[in-house]
């Protein structure tokens, strides 16, 4: 087990970059599930078909397979997705500035796939507002902007914390994939390159890097938890 | 040669089917088919009884391990392996060969999930903590695949100025050795599960170079010679051994031995010229086998 003390360095290493692996693929998938979410309930028909056909390719395709498009067929398509090279973000995250693009197209593929989920966390969030209420607000003559604005998802909120947390960590452990496909020196690879390279053995190796994942899943979990309970006493 | 092998499997099949073994009594109980007795008690009288071994070795590595369509894997590691698995009497077709990448070669031999491993297996001190090796029966180095029109990389120092991408397999040697060269390993280095991924990512440019022993690198120079070569000479000797278990000297020496034969009988060059020869790599002369 001294392997744990021996490459303390790597295993933090690896802690580092899953995290911000996993803090920008959130926020993108946020972002971006948000949109399809909106693109699912609002009322015009060739945008909510747009929004369920997005839900229904990424929601059913493997995240293997979406990394794989993401990490070999960007590339064969001439790009390198330097468009996600943000001034000022990319010098926060360096990985997001380099020449190396894998660093970013395992996020794009994070990102597209956790989004599908994401939408579907928001869309049971807005489910759960009694119909009623939307249709209060159309009586009074909101449009449907505002309809969403303050009365819909205000409410639709509380209801999708907890699955969208669920999303969260899954997205967290779905992480572990991109160091399969050239990002080096996360979790995963980290522990590739420890039982490889370096010949450790297997199992305390896996356990060092479990440790890692659940540092990060473990407190997101608990949060969750008291968040749904504060919610059962609101109600 | 199709009829000879054939010939020989029947032979031995036909040893194996109850002819009594006439092999050379060494002092020992020594019982075994197909005309070869070894010690009581050893791992070789054992597989020999059993008539049947698991051999690791690469799946995909051309000229030493790679799994085609015939479903067997074939090249200088599997023809190498024939050799040993021949001195045991057991014959060619009773050798399960079961896929070992780099990261779980040490696991296997310690598990006893194969009986050893020959597998583009690099002899270090690291891997001698865990397992022993045989041989070395090949020297390669490293050295590094580039495009062809390429003059700017000469050789690992040309990675030092911090601008040059380079692709190596995850928990192989030649990954760990350039890490000491590169400035920065997370914008200069790329890493995947196999060279082939490695090969893709330097066609299309998102890196510069692809470091790993150069008999892999000729593989693919061999295959696509308009586009790649080599940048510079070898930077690094990596003697192949075959892996076996730590405590087990006797197998050891005996596959020791059973190399030695070959390089002398010519069946080690034959086996050489056969697979990974073709690729125009040399194989100079033989390794001297390091007993310890």
């Amino acid at each position: 087990m001294n392997v744990l003390i021996d490459k303390f360095d790597v295993f933090a290493g690896g802690f580092w970059l899953t995290l911000q692996i996993c803090i920008l693929a959130a926020i993108g998938a946020l972002i971006l599930g948000a949109v399809v979410a909106v693109l699912r309930i609002s009322p015009v028909p060739p945008l909510r078909g747009l929004g369920t056909s997005y839900v229904n390719v990424f929601r059913n395709m493997p995240l293997t397979v979406v990394m794989f498009f993401a990490a070999f067929g960007l590339p064969a398509l001439g790009s390198n997705a330097d468009f996600l090279r943000i001034p000022v973000i990319d010098s926060l995250f360096a990985r997001l500035g380099t020449d190396l693009p894998y660093f970013r197209f395992a996020l794009i593929a994070l990102v597209l796939y956790t989004a599908a989920f994401v939408c579907e966390a928001l869309r049971s969030g807005v489910n759960a507002v009694p119909a009623g209420q939307a249709e209060a607000a159309r009586s009074l003559g909101l449009t449907f902007g505002q309809n969403l604005r303050h009365v819909v998802l205000p409410q639709s909120w509380q209801a999708s914390v907890v699955p969208l947390g669920s999303v969260i960590i899954a997205m967290i452990k779905n992480s572990a994939l991109a160091g399969f496909f050239g990002v080096v020196g996360d979790l995963s690879a980290a522990a590739d390159q420890l039982t490889g390279a370096e010949g450790y053995a297997f199992i305390p190796v896996a356990i060092g890097i479990s440790i890692g994942y659940l540092i990060m899943t473990v407190p997101l979990g608990a949060l969750l938890d008291r968040i749904e309970k504060r919610q059962a006493v609101a109600r | 040669m199709r009829m000879k092998r054939v010939a020989a499997v029947a032979a031995v099949a036909a040893l194996a089917l109850g002819l009594t073994a006439c092999g050379d009594d060494d002092g020992g109980e020594g019982t075994g088919a197909g005309s070869k007795s070894f010690t009581a008690g050893s791992t070789m009288e054992k597989l020999n009884k059993a008539q049947k071994i698991k051999v690791g070795t690469k799946f995909d590595q051309p000229g030493f391990g790679q799994k085609g369509l015939s479903g067997k894997p074939e090249g200088f590691d599997v023809e190498i392996a024939k050799i040993i698995v021949k001195e045991l009497g057991i014959p060619e077709d009773k050798i399960e060969y079961v896929e070992t990448p780099s990261k779980v070669r040490e696991d296997v031999i310690v598990n006893g999930t194969v009986d050893f491993v020959a597998a583009t297996y690099t002899i270090n001190d690291k891997r001698k903590e865990r397992i022993a090796f045989a041989g070395p029966y090949y020297e390669a180095g490293q050295n590094i695949l580039v495009k062809k029109d390429d003059t700017t990389i000469t050789g690992p120092d040309s990675f030092k100025d911090g601008t040059k991408k380079v692709c190596s397999v995850t928990g192989s040697t030649p990954a760990e050795t350039i890490k000491t060269y590169v400035k920065d390993v997370g914008t200069q280095l790329v890493l995947f599960d196999t060279y082939d991924k490695c090969r893709d990512a330097l066609k299309g440019g998102q890196v510069d170079a692809v470091t790993t022993d150069n008999v892999i690198l000729l593989g693919y120079i061999a295959k696509d010679e308009a586009s790649f070569k080599l940048a510079g000479t070898n930077f690094t000797k990596e003697p192949y051994g075959i892996g076996v278990k730590k405590e087990d000297a006797d197998f050891r020496s005996f596959i020791n031995d059973a190399l030695d034969k070959a390089v002398g009988d010519g069946s080690w060059k034959k086996a050489w010229d056969d697979t990974a020869g073709k690729f125009g790599a040399e194989l100079g002369s033989a390794p001297t086998i390091n007993r310890y």
